[in-house]
């Protein structure tokens, strides 16, 4: 492509080359390519860390970042975090990409042409590129319920979703000690957001139309395990319990006529990836952006990352594959690794609420249950004639903890692990990786050992003094030469001189001896 | 009796060595502030070297090359190198000749050596093994501190801490006499690895993080992400002797508790109660930072060190009483060896050999021109790599080092070594790269000369000698010395007195950073405890930064630092990873330690530490032999299986040679600041092996080594490994 091909005419008519004008000249006379990204959110901000990893000096590409809002880039994951004063505003605020990065707040795309290769924005500036990312993210669904929308369409009165900062300053003037509020989903961010307002005082109700709560991620058991710890924690939950209506001032009436009360109901039903610009543009899109393995849309030059893709597999939700894609389309972008390709994860979910410890990944709803019949995945195709599938479930109901896996074959399908925070992090690795599970299948969910899982040495010559490498044996043969106290034994065999940690052993061992050796007089 | 130090770690216990009847050496532990009269297994038969018959006692000239090593007199070795080197230099230029160093030298001997690299040879090309040891938490120490001396407080402070976090340090088995500091002490232990250290920690009620190889930084960014979150952060202190918390924050802003449990395996629970832990000691009955190797060796390992450093600093601790942040350094003078100017970038001081004014002082004391001393070199391995090559080093003199088994992808390093026109080796046994060498210098150990070594607290220390060398052994000293004079020096320059040398060290770092003006045989034998800077005039300085930082601004620096991961991480191909150390009974290349009857039986072979499950999944049991692949080498070690170490990561000392030489695995990618190797993180693969020895069941590491002849094959055959299997 030739220079010229970026160089657009903005509406007022002056030059508004592919290289911006209030970046000055010198360093932007090169031949680096423009990428411009859509979106200043966890996954664009993450996308321009890792360009600039592999290119720190802007080399091979410059990247221009336009988002929507005012502030800085923030982690979005931990919103929840800024209602209970876990965190303060700037303390989510992301690190600033250094290099040939350009951050335009505060600025608004409002239209993609992907023939002529620039996006206008919302103050009717052209920008052109060499490629465009698309991370326009999520938006908060509102469902079509009776009083939650104002006639203008937005949030009526009381009523917020829970997605950016703005939401979460305008909750936060909401919450105090005390004041009933609802939250009307009952997935992971409602059961974040429930914990955090209870944690900041307010008296919470959690409604979900679904039979149980986190439907999507555990099966019903843990729900109601998980619905018991949070009666502890002091937020009910109303699972299988349709919304009404909204009652501003009042609370929301249920589908049997039960109202929660409710100074305020906070959205948390669901998020829909935020394709209008990509649709508008003739990108096309079926829930996302669709993408392939190279995270190309289907217009040429048009990539897309994060919440608002649909990459074969289908979008999650969670900030772990938009990273993912992140590096991916930079090695791709900057020439790192040309062969890069976004192959999926394997997600696994973390609730983040204090005191609870939920970790789930994989299919965990039995066939029963859900009626339908589960269709075996690729990964075992590699174990052909071996897709058993057997399950290893753990109650303990009465102190808040329960274990399932999943395994077909020897791979792990689906857990679910409620308070078993020390077991999780491996659990979630073999699911992650899909290697094969230990065939002592409960041995995954018990702590690592607290002392050392060395094959244990005969009981006789067990070392005592690891440092020197003194034995039982040892210490006793000295005791009997007339070695008897602790600095005798420490001069014959060297026992204690290393770290010093066997003493308390050593006066045992001595004392036992003399012990023995008083006894036979009788 | 004499009394004196340890020959091996940082730690440098004091000792005394006394005659036996049989005409050997005991040595049993001394009082010193430092050891507390404790000594480890390998202290207490240091003194078994002293009458090794492996002991080299005559110079080593090889007539040509694949002719084996024939003893020689020192004359004529002397001159056969100070020829070859002129000739090389004549031809090629001063920098067709390389010189490489060690952290366990003297004061004395590694200020000669870059003198001698400086001044006879002119050679820009002069760096050392410590490259390999401590050189990123330098590198993190300069940046956040504006002055590295590994713990800027005595070793003693630590014992009223309430908290010790130690990350990637296994003390209890490298450096056991220091445990009797920490004895007291709430441990969190950072490591893989379930090592005695983290054995400790959970055993008394502290807490073992076993994070995957290569994730420390995200996890340091965690803890310091849960203390914030968790109002440990000590913003008075940071308000007044910091700079730059805000951005090196927004980084950590990135790694709540949950999502550093999904990159590093961390349980995130265990985040918040390291940080609680951590934090309330912090505020009240003081808490330290301490990092080692294993966090530190890593292609990334000056950041990583630096997000350790920034936890330290959003608590409050360094600078202050019963706080602080330090390295523990590795070598037994790995402080001083890092500071008298054998390093690349070096000249003695801890000053910059880039810095004019620095070459102006340092020329005069050497009576020069500062534009006659050469620029900063190479860093270790890229000197290595580069030995041989069109515009590398022709020649290589090699001190107190044992590349062949120490350095990264030492496969690699030995086919360079091979392909120098000129490889010079001064040692005290024959070890796998002295046995490579065309000219080998027999040189005094240890106990047999006298010197001055800087511990792991900055504090210099009298290394008395116990006996005189035996016959035809000289000092590294005499070496320089005689080379010197071949290359036409006059002899003044390089004095064979260690006390002649101490002199000058004191004049050429006379208001340097480590200024050791102060530091005279006189005060150290009469017990003065000379922390530097020890000027000549004033105090010595056991604690630092307690008024001020060493930027001008006398402030700290939080320095932003992110999470990059390993360059190497687990494929279809090579689905584990491969994190090398250090085992109890072993010393670095073991060039010494396996020469020791007790410690060589108790611990002959290499093993690697794996988890019964991935044992299983690879076909292998308890003690069988396993092959160890990675896209650089293989190596053979006995299978060990623990439950407490990750199913996804193996472990494997570094102590041996041959067949069995785990440096042939690992990675050489290097860090951008401090050129440190990533030593602790490569992909491999595991499956069974036949034993190395035919039917030997049990290899005698020993026997590889006394032979020079193994050696042969890599000189011979270009890239081909020691291949006794």
């Amino acid at each position: 492509m030739s220079d010229d091909c970026r160089h657009v005419e903005s509406q007022d008519g002056h030059p508004a080359p592919g290289i911006l004008p209030r970046q000055g000249a010198g360093p932007e006379r090169t031949h680096a390519r423009r990428i411009v990204v859509v979106g200043n959110g966890m996954t664009g901000n993450r996308f321009a860390q890792e360009v600039v990893r592999r290119d720190p000096r802007g080399e091979r590409v410059r990247v221009v970042l336009v988002g929507a809002e005012p502030g800085p880039a923030y982690n979005r994951v931990l919103l929840p975090g800024l209602l209970d004063g876990t965190y303060t505003p700037g303390d989510l605020v992301l690190p600033e990409p250094a290099g040939a990065v350009v951050v335009r707040r505060g600025e608004t795309a409002v239209s993609l042409n992907p023939d002529a290769r620039f996006v206008t924005l919302d103050t009717g500036e052209r920008l052109g590129y060499d490629e465009l990312v698309l991370a326009t993210g999520a938006r908060a669904e509102l469902p079509p319920l009776a009083g939650l929308r104002a006639p203008s369409g937005g949030p009526g009165e009381g009523v917020s979703t829970l997605r950016d900062m703005a939401d979460c300053q305008r909750l936060r003037t909401w919450v105090h000690p005390g004041v009933p509020m609802v939250v009307l989903g009952g997935g992971v961010l409602g059961l974040e957001t429930a914990r955090a307002l209870a944690t900041a005082g307010a008296r919470v109700s959690v409604v979900e139309a679904a039979p149980w709560i986190m439907c999507r991620q555990i099966d019903s058991p843990a729900a109601d395990i998980l619905t018991r710890r949070y009666l502890d924690l002091g937020v009910r939950v109303y699972a299988d319990s349709p919304a009404a209506r909204w009652l501003p001032g009042t609370g929301l009436e249920l589908g049997d006529g039960r109202v929660l009360p409710g100074d305020a109901v906070v959205v948390t039903a669901g998020v829909r990836p935020d394709t209008e610009l990509a649709q508008n543009a003739g990108v096309a899109t079926d829930g996302g952006v669709l993408v392939d393995d190279r995270l190309a849309t289907s217009k040429a030059r048009v990539h897309a990352i994060g919440d608002c893709s649909w990459p074969p597999g289908g979008g999650t939700g969670l900030v772990q594959p938009g990273y993912r894609q992140a590096e991916v389309l930079a090695d791709l972008l900057t020439g790192a690794d040309p062969a890069a390709r976004y192959t999926g994860t394997r997600p696994v979910t973390r609730l983040k609420a204090a005191g609870i410890e939920l970790t789930a990944m994989g299919e965990n709803v039995a066939e029963e249950d859900t009626g339908t019949q589960a269709e075996p995945t690729t990964l075992h195709a590699a174990h052909p004639g071996d897709n058993r599938v057997e399950t290893v479930t753990v109650s303990d109901a009465a102190r808040g903890r329960y274990a399932k896996l999943t395994v077909c074959g020897d791979r792990l399908t689906g857990a679910v692990l409620l308070g078993f925070p020390r077991s999780a992090p491996e659990v979630a690795r073999l699911f992650e990786e899909e290697e094969s599970v230990p065939t002592d299948r409960l041995a995954l969910l018990q702590d690592p050992p607290t002392a050392s899982a060395a094959p244990a040495p005969e009981p006789f010559d067990a070392v005592v003094c690891r440092c020197n490498a003194v034995t039982r044996s040892d210490i006793e043969q000295a005791w009997f030469d007339g070695a008897r106290t602790h600095a005798a034994i420490a001069e014959t065999t060297r026992a204690t001189t290393g770290c010093g940690g066997c003493t308390r052993d050593i006066e045992t061992l001595l004392q036992g001896l003399a012990g023995q050796h008083r006894e036979p007089v009788s | 009796m004499t009394t004196t130090h340890c020959p091996y770690c940082a730690l440098q216990c004091a000792m005394h060595v006394d005659p036996t009847p049989d005409g050997r050496w005991a040595v049993r532990p001394a009082e010193f502030p430092t050891n507390k009269g404790g000594l480890c297994r390998k202290g207490w038969t240091a003194g078994e070297l002293l009458t090794s018959q492996e002991r080299l006692t005559a110079p080593l000239v090889r007539p040509r090359r694949g002719a084996p090593l024939e003893p020689t007199d020192w004359d004529t070795a002397l001159e056969t190198v100070g020829t070859r080197l002129a000739d090389l230099q004549a031809q090629y230029g001063p920098n067709a000749v390389a010189v490489f160093g060690g952290g366990g030298l003297t004061n004395e001997k590694c200020y000669l050596l870059g003198k001698f690299a400086r001044l006879a040879l002119g050679t820009s090309r002069i760096d050392y093994n410590g490259r390999f040891c401590m050189s990123s938490a330098a590198a993190a120490g300069l940046r956040a501190f504006g002055l590295d001396r590994g713990l800027p407080f005595p070793v003693t402070d630590l014992a009223g801490a309430q908290t010790v976090l130690l990350a990637g340090a296994n003390p209890a088995e490298t450096m056991p006499p220091l445990m009797q500091h920490l004895n007291r002490s709430r441990l969190i232990v950072v490591d893989p690895r379930r090592t005695p250290t983290a054995e400790r920690a959970v055993a008394s009620g502290g807490l073992h993080l076993a994070p995957r190889p290569g994730t420390d930084t995200a996890l340091a960014l965690g803890l310091l992400h849960a203390a914030h979150a968790q109002r440990l952060v000590d913003r008075t202190y940071i308000a007044a002797r910091t700079t730059g918390f805000e951005q090196a924050w927004s980084h950590a802003a990135e790694w709540w508790p949950e999502q550093v449990e999904h990159v590093t395996g961390v349980p995130a629970d265990l985040v918040r109660e390291a940080a609680q832990a951590l934090g309330s000691a912090a505020a009240e009955g003081g808490a330290y930072v301490l990092t080692g190797r294993g966090t530190e060796q890593h292609a990334s390992g000056t950041d990583t060190a630096t997000a350790w450093i920034n936890l330290a600093l959003a608590l409050g601790l360094p600078g202050r009483e019963g706080r602080g942040y330090g390295c523990l350094t590795g070598q037994g003078n790995g402080q001083g060896g890092r500071e008298h100017g054998q390093k690349a970038d070096q000249l003695p001081g801890y000053r910059r050999i880039d810095d004019p004014e620095s070459r102006r002082i340092v020329s005069e004391v050497w009576g020069t021109d500062p534009d006659a001393l050469p620029p900063a070199g190479d860093s270790a391995y890229e000197l290595l790599a580069s030995l041989g090559e069109a515009d590398g080093p022709r020649a290589l003199l090699l001190f107190g080092s044992n590349p062949a088994v120490s350095a990264p992808h030492a496969s690699h390093v030995r086919e360079r070594l091979s392909a120098t026109e000129l490889l010079v080796v001064a040692d005290c046994v024959l070890s796998e790269t002295a046995g490579m060498a065309d000219v080998v210098f027999p040189v005094a150990q240890w106990a047999e000369e006298t010197g001055t070594m800087t511990n792991l607290e900055g504090r210099v220390l009298l290394r008395n000698q116990v006996a005189p060398p035996p016959d035809g052994v000289r000092t590294d000293l005499h070496v320089l010395a005689g080379l010197a004079h071949h290359l036409g020096q006059p002899t003044e320059r390089f004095p064979t007195d260690a006390d002649e040398v101490l002199a000058e060290l004191r004049a050429v770092t006379a208001g340097a950073p480590a200024d050791y003006s102060g530091v005279t045989r006189e005060r150290l034998e009469a017990g003065a405890s000379l922390h530097w800077p020890a000027p000549a005039e004033g105090t010595s300085h056991p604690r630092l930064f307690v008024e001020e930082f060493a930027h001008p601004d006398g402030r700290a620096r939080f320095v932003p630092v992110a999470h990059h991961p390993p360059s190497e991480t687990p494929d279809a191909q090579f689905p584990l990873v491969l994190t090398t150390g250090r085992a109890m009974g072993h010393y670095q290349s073991g060039a010494q330690t396996r020469r020791i009857e007790e410690l060589s039986r108790a611990e002959p072979d290499a093993y690697v530490e794996v988890h019964p499950d991935t044992a299983a999944t690879y076909g292998l049991l308890q003690d069988d032999w396993a092959r160890l692949v990675s896209r650089r080498g293989a190596m053979l070690a006995r299978v060990r299986t623990r439950t407490a170490i990750r199913r996804d990561t193996v472990f494997v000392p570094f102590h041996f040679g041959g067949a069995q030489t785990a440096n042939d695995l690992t990675n050489p990618a290097l860090d951008p600041t401090s050129r440190m190797p990533e030593f602790k993180t490569a992909a491999v693969r595991l499956g069974p092996a036949s034993p190395p020895n035919g039917d030997n069941p049990r290899p005698r590491q020993l026997d590889s080594v006394a032979d020079p002849s193994i050696c042969e094959q890599g000189r011979n055959h270009s890239g081909a490994r020691d291949d006794r299997r």
